[in-house]
């Protein structure tokens, strides 16, 4: 029997983020040979304990947040080309809104795949010219005037978007909202943070929906 | 073997991996748009999806660039060219190149010429985010069954519940433009970047409802970005953040 669409997404998925892997470690590991310099265990296990606890847990705390808005194929892809929460899943999210259709839907699931994908190529193409043209480029995207406009590209994107959703959505974006506002105001410095609040967020915007569902408001 | 973190063997690796993303890319890219059609969804419809956000991504992939460049200061190009085109970001490598040099007992002031030091941080870079590639074969399944339960369950909390995920996250980032606010008014930028941000996408929801300027769509994520990030630049100077 043939093999559904979904089923073939997990099948490529696997090998494909499972090469990928493959790929990102034969970097250390050839400059090891190549050079013949092996660092040791103590750099690096010393140099691992100042990141890894943080990253591994925001690691699998994106991945329970991410896959349920991005659907199969993007996961696998997204998880490989990196930089989720600043632009492939606002990528996912607008494409899906603009054809109207909904995550986890099999039209959803089309449409976030082939946004990701651009937004994927698309990086790897600007950040491969700027390398290459690095010498013209670095003057104008270090200038003082433009450093503002990327200094402020996060509330740039984020107040769009939220427009969009918080509007449809006003009743179950008030509690996390609200909460959030407080908690940044007594604690700015949870800013270099951000990754973890955002099942914080999804946990309390849960809750708050629970609630209003239960009684009837939403 | 002199060690040089701009040698054309590393750029050479570098590159065969990036070349490996971009056709995993375009090998779901494909298999998604001839799954469309199967499905019936027009392709008029697939093709403004790889428009819009093939416009959507340009400023986002220069900030990123911007990170390259930052980090190529200490680690040379190929590494930074690598790991932000390929699952990093900068707030990840930026702190991992760091916890490594201090492991050494250095800092990264300059170019990195130790050989040793460069691939001890290429390693914490690699075991510092590989576990998410590991996360997502290993639970993938069990999150989707997880949420299809929910759904065959009561349809509507499904939908509500997908829709408050999302307001987690835009909430988690809405509050942070809040966190400078008490350092005076420059901490207000992002702010004012925010609200002229959502003012711009509010005048492409009235245009696009109103005067029925359906193409408008399309590029309303990327026209209110760019004007916020160009409002972001005016207003800074004047200000004096």
């Amino acid at each position: 029997m043939k093999k559904s669409y979904e089923e073939m997404s997990h099948i490529y998925g696997r090998i494909w983020i499972l090469s990928a892997l493959g790929m990102i470690f034969a970097y250390p590991i050839v400059t090891c040979i190549y050079y013949g310099a092996w660092p040791g265990w103590k750099p690096v296990l010393t140099g691992l304990l100042g990141v890894a606890p943080i990253y591994w847990t925001v690691g699998l705390i994106e991945v329970l947040t991410f896959v349920p808005m991005l659907g199969t194929s993007s996961s696998y892809l997204a998880f490989v080309t990196g930089n989720l929460t600043s632009l492939k899943v606002p990528a996912a999210l607008n494409a899906m809104e603009n054809a109207k259709v909904k995550p986890g839907s099999e039209e959803g699931e089309v449409i976030s795949t082939i946004a990701v994908a651009t937004s994927s190529i698309v990086t790897t193409v600007i950040i491969a010219l700027g390398v290459a043209l690095l010498v013209p480029l670095t003057p104008i995207l270090d200038s003082p005037i433009v450093k503002p406009a990327f200094d402020n590209i996060l509330p740039a994107l984020f107040g769009g978007l939220a427009v969009v959703y918080v509007s449809k959505n006003w009743k179950i974006a008030i509690a996390p909202l609200v909460f959030m506002i407080v908690l940044f105001l007594l604690v700015p410095s949870l800013s270099s943070s951000v990754g973890v609040l955002v099942p914080v967020g999804a946990l309390i915007a849960i809750g708050a929906a629970r609630i209003m569902y239960k009684k009837g408001r939403l | 073997m002199k060690f040089n973190p701009n040698s054309t063997i590393l750029f050479v690796l570098a590159a065969a991996v990036i070349v490996f993303v971009i056709a995993q890319s375009v090998f779901f890219m494909v298999r998604a748009y001839r799954h469309g059609k199967e499905i019936g969804i027009d392709p008029a419809q697939m093709k403004k999806t790889i428009v819009s956000t093939a416009i959507f991504t340009v400023a986002p992939a220069l900030s990123i660039l911007l990170g390259v460049i930052t980090l190529s200061k200490f680690l040379g190009l190929p590494l930074p060219w690598l790991r932000l085109s390929v699952i990093g970001a900068i707030t990840y490598e930026l702190p991992a190149a760091t916890s490594t040099a201090s492991a050494f007992g250095i800092s990264l002031s300059e170019t990195v010429s130790d050989p040793k030091v460069y691939s001890a941080i290429a390693w914490v870079m690699t075991l510092g985010i590989f576990p998410g590639l590991i996360w997502v074969p290993l639970f993938i399944k069990k999150i989707q069954g997880g949420l299809m339960k929910i759904k065959n369950k009561d349809g509507k909390w499904g939908d509500i519940l997908m829709t408050s995920l999302f307001l987690g996250m835009i909430s988690a980032f809405l509050g942070m433009v809040f966190a400078d606010i008490r350092i005076g008014l420059a901490g207000w930028i992002p702010i004012f970047v925010l609200l002229f941000s959502a003012l711009v996408m509010g005048i492409c929801g009235i245009l696009i409802k109103k005067c029925n300027m359906k193409w408008l769509e399309t590029y309303a994520l990327p026209i209110s970005m760019l004007g916020a990030m160009i409002f972001a630049a005016v207003i800074t100077p004047l200000i004096g953040g």
